[in-house]
């Protein structure tokens, strides 16, 4: 509901006052100042970035479903507590993200009732089955270096809450993803079996970790006025590109091969070069048409539903507390 | 009261000190497996962060006392070869611990009866006269007592919540309430450990077990559930069917896959 039309430029009769708002709004915007809570904004510019937000909590808290399902089978205790961990910081990067999204005037349970009924988007990547244990080094190394490629960038978003939350989030990602290589090191200097279980999951994970990044610049429904205000400061395609650069070498490392027979480095552009990405794909999984969709927002229901009679009985026994403290202050 | 301020006694055998460190090791190391598997799972984002915490502090409760086992019986296991090479049988914990998740009023009444066990256990073999074991107690300790907070404070917004909240947590100690006569009831081993000066006195712990918990339940407005003798203590080897399944999953990897690393 907060997307389409949000980059429909103001209409030009626009009051000269509002136009003088949004002149003084952007000029604080190009001085690099940070837009703060209580501070006047475009409604349009609420709205993009509680969408972006929200779409970012959701997303760490249907991630830590596909993670979530090797806890029970990490193959050794430091693994399963370093899984546990990552899971549990997963949940607290979303927790941050609602916060900075209720400064813009959204509840929580607003942004995940917006969730559960299938109405607000998540990272499409989420949407992909974690299979074997090499998954959960491969989600680390590109998923988490995919995120970390996007998310640095929104450490200098123009709105403040959203900044500070991003350069927490920020760090633990890039242990996170220092992690996720580690297993995949690991792997890769194991045995047969071990090296067919990293190799797979690449196979697997390559393609969907590139359209994390989003469509192409050319179908960007937001970029422009997005890098406007920025809230975005590159375009999905620059992005793609740079994790792409930096990935592909650490795949070699690994002795793995990736899963694009047309990838060639181009001396000229200092880059690599890779092959279509299939865009009818990222397309069905965000329509819902993923291999997961229906079982991460079951997921996500049935712990909802599961939980209603708990946050009832909190909230009966949060009542009676007040009251009886209501009572003693009576008496 | 704490079994360092009595003069030293005969040493306890190695066989009797690694099955009782492996009794506290298996039963964190259980624990944590049923609540990690919680995890995204919970009635509410603090409470799914609350209980991976606790997930993890149980864990490396149980790194530390298993790899403290392997050391004792000296065989070259380590850490991982106790948790993910042994069968049901040779494992050690609480059968309480590893009774299913099952709705929140039951994961919170099994850490709770658990929970206030660990406490009261670890505040005593904090002064035990084995150094390491007292060092790992000491560490525990802290993180147990946040993790009673945290069971008892649900306990009592379950009890004196709503008709439902009352009726799901009266249920689910009925149902679990037979496993706390494991507990309580010291066997030899236990009775050994103590007079040694390594375990504590199995009647303290008793005592104080009874007064914590019966407090949390009168303030949860719960009944405390009929005595049942249990004599099925999975700190003998003897388990319910749960722990095959739950070891099922958890060793899949490296028996599936054995001799490598990961």
């Amino acid at each position: 509901m907060y997307t389409q039309a949000l980059d429909a430029p103001q209409p030009p009769s626009a009051p000269t006052d509002e136009r003088e708002r949004l002149e003084r709004f952007q000029a604080r915007i190009d001085a690099d100042e940070k837009i703060e809570p209580k501070d006047w904004m475009p409604e349009a510019y609420r709205q993009t970035l509680i969408r972006q937000i929200a779409q970012h909590a959701h997303s760490e808290i249907v991630g830590m479903l596909p993670e979530g399902n090797w806890i029970t089978r990490a193959p050794s205790l430091r693994r399963k507590s370093v899984l546990i961990a990552k899971v549990q910081d997963e949940g607290g990067h979303g927790m941050y993200l609602y916060s900075a999204a209720e400064t813009l005037g959204v509840a929580r349970g607003e942004l995940v009732a917006q969730l559960l009924i299938g109405r607000a988007k998540y990272s499409s990547i989420f949407n992909y089955p974690t299979l074997t244990w090499a998954d959960i080094g491969t989600i680390g190394w590109l998923v988490d270096g995919a995120a970390i490629m996007n998310q640095i960038p929104l450490c200098r978003c123009s709105y403040g809450p959203y900044a500070r939350a991003m350069v927490r989030i920020c760090k633990e990602e890039s242990f996170h993803q220092r992690q996720g290589y580690e297993i995949m090191l690991t792997l890769a200097g194991g045995s047969a079996e071990q090296r067919a279980m990293a190799q797979d999951a690449l196979n697997r994970w390559w393609w969907p970790s590139l359209m994390m990044f989003g469509p192409s610049d050319t179908d960007s429904k937001h970029t422009a006025q997005s890098m406007r205000w920025k809230i975005k400061r590159f375009t999905n395609d620059e992005l793609r590109q740079r994790f792409i650069d930096a990935t592909v070498p650490q795949a070699e490392y690994l002795g793995l091969m990736v899963p694009d027979p047309e990838l060639r480095w181009d001396e000229t552009t200092g880059h690599y070069v890779h092959g279509p990405i299939d865009w009818s794909e990222f397309h069905a999984v965000l329509k819902g048409d993923g291999p997961c969709n229906r079982e991460r927002l079951a997921a996500r229901r049935a712990a909802h539903e599961a939980g209603r009679w708990v946050r009832e009985a909190a909230a009966a026994y949060a009542e009676k507390q007040a009251a009886s403290a209501r009572d003693a202050q009576a008496g | 009261m704490s079994p360092a301020a009595e003069p030293a006694r005969a040493p306890a055998s190695v066989e009797d000190r690694f099955e009782y460190v492996l009794r506290l090791g298996d039963t964190s190391l259980i624990a944590a497996q049923r609540l990690g598997a919680l995890l995204g799972h919970g009635p509410a984002l603090e409470e799914d962060l609350a209980l991976g915490n606790i997930a993890l502090d149980l864990l490396g409760q149980a790194r530390l006392l298993l790899a403290l086992a392997g050391r004792i019986e000296g065989r070259g296991r380590d850490e991982d070869a106790l948790a993910f090479l042994r069968d049901a049988g040779q494992f050690r914990n609480m059968a309480l611990a590893e009774q299913p998740d099952g709705d929140f009023a039951e994961t919170i009444v099994r850490q709770c009866l658990l929970d206030a066990w660990r406490l009261e256990t670890y505040e005593s073999l904090a002064g035990s006269q084995d150094r390491e074991l007292a060092d790992i107690a000491e560490k525990a300790l802290k993180e147990c007592r946040y993790h009673w907070r945290f069971s008892a404070g649900w306990l009592v917004r379950l009890g004196d919540g709503t008709a439902e909240s009352h009726a799901r947590t009266c249920a689910a100690l009925e149902k679990l309430w037979r496993f706390t006569d494991e507990l309580l009831s010291a066997d030899a081993l236990d009775a050994r450990m103590a007079v040694c000066g390594i375990g504590p006195a199995p009647a303290l712990i008793r005592e104080r077990w009874e007064t914590r918990v019966s407090a949390a339940l009168a303030e949860a407005k719960l009944e405390r559930p009929a005595h049942r003798h249990y004599p099925w203590h999975g700190k003998r080897g003897v388990h319910t069917e749960h722990l095959g399944h739950l070891l099922a999953e958890m060793q899949f990897l490296p028996r599936a896959y054995p001799g490598v690393s990961w």
